[in-house]
């Protein structure tokens, strides 16, 4: 417990020397502001695009799913209102497509003779399975790195959508002469400190529309942005929906309380 | 209260129950004909506006605590949960999310107002001290509740506010730690700390609402003061409190909510940080640790100083000084409205407190045009406390307040007032 409040007092009192240490080369590596990509769900009355939503599925599905988890969707959410708008037998299709481990089967096994996990086909209920078992298996295959979890990505970072989409398009830029690279890492200006340890993970044309839509790196880019950022806010349809009606309400009823109010106070002045 | 009541029941029931249980009365003396001056303004509808909010958290709170687990494993993803699976979880989450924010606006305007207009001055003092102890008991249940989501803010406040304790040791060594070893419940925040947070979290706001109880008791006792800060002296000075002010505290309730309902479902996140969308992870400390805007200023005297002690010192202090604010004001008439002096001071000290908010909103080594903000929030710091224990004593003793209207009723009505009442 002395230990633990002694790293935490030293680090409030280290904060700023650490800081003071970054800052002191030529080069500042804070990150750069977000590129101004904009999306039709922004603003008031902003909705999520349903043709980006299922190309951006595709995308997290054949590209981002080999290292990322999607832990806070459900193969249900699939076909719900406000959501990408798959039919129910499509989202059923999808969850077919994953296997999860299975329960004990009726001799009380988890695994076949080989020592190997039984497994069955996903449903509605379950959730995306993560691509790796534990976090130590994430980081063994990630240069020592965790690939976070996206299902809640887009909230959780300063920047919201601007800032996912500049992550993933932010790798085309050299690296500015006396910044050098770390070992195993990539140069992406847009992420804190410049290095990160994800490899770009977007290449043109390696997924194939199936509406058409040309698959250039800024195409899936948006797509998958729009996905994720309607992973993180699967209601926002719905709440913003709700809010255009409450407010409606409030503001009538606040007439007729100024109204009342008028009537009432009317000879007391 | 004091004095007659002039209630007498409309139907056989309610005479029926008035003879058992005089509530039909009491509601009637302190709701209906209670005399309120007729000349409160806009920043009186904040006592009833606050008096809503603790509606609102109480009502959502249960909901939220349906669905929410208290357990270091699992309560980011239940909050989660109420978020995507419960139906209109997420309108309640963000009810009551928003809504501390909203609460702390209302406090905040409202305690303004008594400073404003000296609301806390003989005979009112014990209302003032009360409403002090009011905001304490909010600030608790704010901080308890910030950390049931569980993400990496709820964490990492939880551990620097109560580690704040450790700074004991410098006076009786280990004691510090031990305190701060039992409020975690281990030698870490964890589970254990969770759970307990959870239990205060769900009891406090209780208690705020017997102590309201009693600060509106102690209200009723003076009754109102006003704008000019005067005394009622007759019965043309107030209103019966309903309708003329249940109309008005009605209407500019529903702006307030309006208000409100702007930031829940076009901005839900307006007021929180999104590092708390990520789940609480005790090997990585988040770059800057910040807490909620509304405990930002104490947050700025806190860093200022440089020794922990003496911070946490002048912490506590900055809340305790506001208790003795009654007998620090020597001035003889209340309102600031007669105070050009005091007004003056007045206004600089609501900047200070926003200047010390943006202070603590920034990271630790922050520089304005070039100039530290660590200083900044120094120079802060010295006026908030020249404020209440300089300023306050002197200059009411030597200001020369301008003259007082003759009487609430002629300030509003003119010379009418002087002709029978209406
Ligand atoms: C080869 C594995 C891999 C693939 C494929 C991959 N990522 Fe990553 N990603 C990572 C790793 C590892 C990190 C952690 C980087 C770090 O902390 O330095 C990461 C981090 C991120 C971050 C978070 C940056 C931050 O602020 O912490 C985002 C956003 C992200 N990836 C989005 C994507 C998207 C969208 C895709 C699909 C288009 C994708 N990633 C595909 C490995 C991958
Ligand atoms: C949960 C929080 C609170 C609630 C529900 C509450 C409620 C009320 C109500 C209903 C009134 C009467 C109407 C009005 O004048 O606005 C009132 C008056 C008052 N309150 Fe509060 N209050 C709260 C917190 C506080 C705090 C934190 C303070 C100051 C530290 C405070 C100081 C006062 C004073 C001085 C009065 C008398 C005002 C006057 O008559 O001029 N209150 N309160």
């Amino acid at each position: 417990m002395r230990f633990v409040t002694k790293i935490i007092l030293a680090g409030l009192v280290m904060a700023p020397v650490a800081a003071f240490a970054q800052t002191a080369p030529a080069i500042s590596t804070t990150r750069l502001a977000p590129k101004h990509e904009e999306f039709a769900f922004e603003g008031p009355f902003g909705t999520y695009d349903r043709g980006a939503l299922q190309r951006g599925f595709q995308v997290y599905k054949e590209v981002c799913s080999a290292c990322h988890n999607l832990d806070h969707i459900a193969f249900h959410n699939m076909y719900e209102p406000g959501g990408p708008g798959f039919t129910e037998a499509q989202a059923k299709a999808i969850a077919a497509g994953y296997q999860i481990p299975a329960d004990p089967n009726d001799k009380g096994e988890t695994m076949d003779e080989k020592g190997v996990r039984l497994t069955r086909a996903g449903t509605l209920a379950d959730h995306f399975p993560p691509p790796f078992p534990n976090e130590e298996a994430a980081r063994a295959n990630n240069s020592g790195a965790l690939p976070p979890d996206l299902s809640m990505i887009v909230k959780a970072r300063a920047g919201g959508p601007q800032y996912v989409y500049s992550i993933i398009t932010g790798f085309s830029a050299k690296p500015p002469a006396g910044f050098k690279v770390t070992e195993g890492k990539y140069f992406n200006p847009y992420f804190e400190g410049w290095n990160i340890s994800m490899p770009p993970p977007l290449v043109a044309n390696a997924v194939t529309y199936s509406d058409g839509t040309k698959a250039t790196i800024e195409q899936q880019a948006h797509d998958v942005t729009v996905f994720l950022s309607w992973a993180s806010d699967p209601k926002m349809e719905e709440r913003k929906r709700t809010g255009l009606g409450v407010l409606i309400f409030l503001v009538v009823l606040s007439g007729l309380l100024f109204l009342s109010y008028r009537k009432v106070w009317a000879n007391m002045h | 209260m004091s004095g007659q009541s002039s209630y007498t029941p409309r139907s056989g029931l309610s005479k029926w129950i008035d003879q058992r249980l005089p509530l039909p009365r009491f509601i009637n003396d302190t709701m209906m004909t209670f005399p309120t001056p007729r000349n409160l303004n806009i920043w009186y509808t904040f006592g009833g506006i606050l008096t809503f909010c603790l509606g609102v958290q109480i009502i959502t709170g249960i909901v939220l605590a349906m669905h929410y687990v208290a357990n270091a494993g699992m309560a980011f993803n239940s909050v989660e949960s109420i978020m995507r699976d419960v139906n209109y979880g997420w309108l309640v989450r963000f009810i009551h999310s928003t809504g501390a924010s909203m609460f702390f606006l209302a406090v905040y305007l409202h305690m303004f107002r008594g400073l404003y207009y000296g609301s806390y001055k003989a005979p009112r003092e014990l209302i003032w001290i009360i409403g002090v102890l009011i905001y304490l008991l909010m600030m608790a249940t704010a901080f308890f509740g910030y950390v049931l989501p569980w993400g990496q803010m709820s964490f990492w406040g939880a551990t620097v506010i109560t580690s704040l304790f450790s700074s004991i040791d410098q006076i009786v060594p280990h004691l510090g730690t031990a305190i701060t070893t039992w409020l975690w419940g281990d030698f870490a925040v964890g589970d254990a700390t969770l759970n307990r947070f959870f239990s205060l979290h769900y009891l406090l706001p209780f208690i705020i609402a017997g102590v309201v109880g009693l600060h509106i008791w102690a209200l009723h006792v003076p009754g109102n003061n006003n704008p000019l800060g005067i005394d009622v002296k007759s019965p043309q000075d107030t209103v019966p409190f309903h309708p003329y002010y249940t109309v008005k505290d009605a209407f500019y309730l529903c702006l307030y909510v309006l208000l409100f309902a702007v930031f829940v479902f076009y901005a839900p996140d307006f007021f929180g940080n999104p590092d708390n969308y990520e789940p609480a992870n005790a090997l990585v400390t988040p770059p800057d640790i910040v807490p909620e805007w509304y405990l930002l200023p104490f947050y700025a005297m806190l860093r200022a100083i440089p020794q922990k002690l003496i911070g946490v010192l002048v912490l506590g202090g900055a809340i305790v000084t506001l208790v003795f604010i009654p007998w620090l004001d020597t001035s003889r008439v209340r309102s600031c409205r007669f105070r050009p002096l005091m007004k003056q001071f007045f206004w600089a000290f609501a900047v200070d407190c926003l200047i010390l908010g943006y202070c603590g909103s920034q990271g630790v080594d922050a520089v304005l045009f070039g100039v530290p903000l660590i200083w900044l929030a120094r120079l802060g710091t010295l006026y908030y406390f020249g404020y209440f224990w300089v300023l306050m004593p002197v200059i009411g003793l030597i200001e020369t307040p301008k003259p007082l209207p003759a009487s609430i009723a002629q300030s509003v009505l003119g010379d009418s007032a002087t002709a029978p009442a209406e």
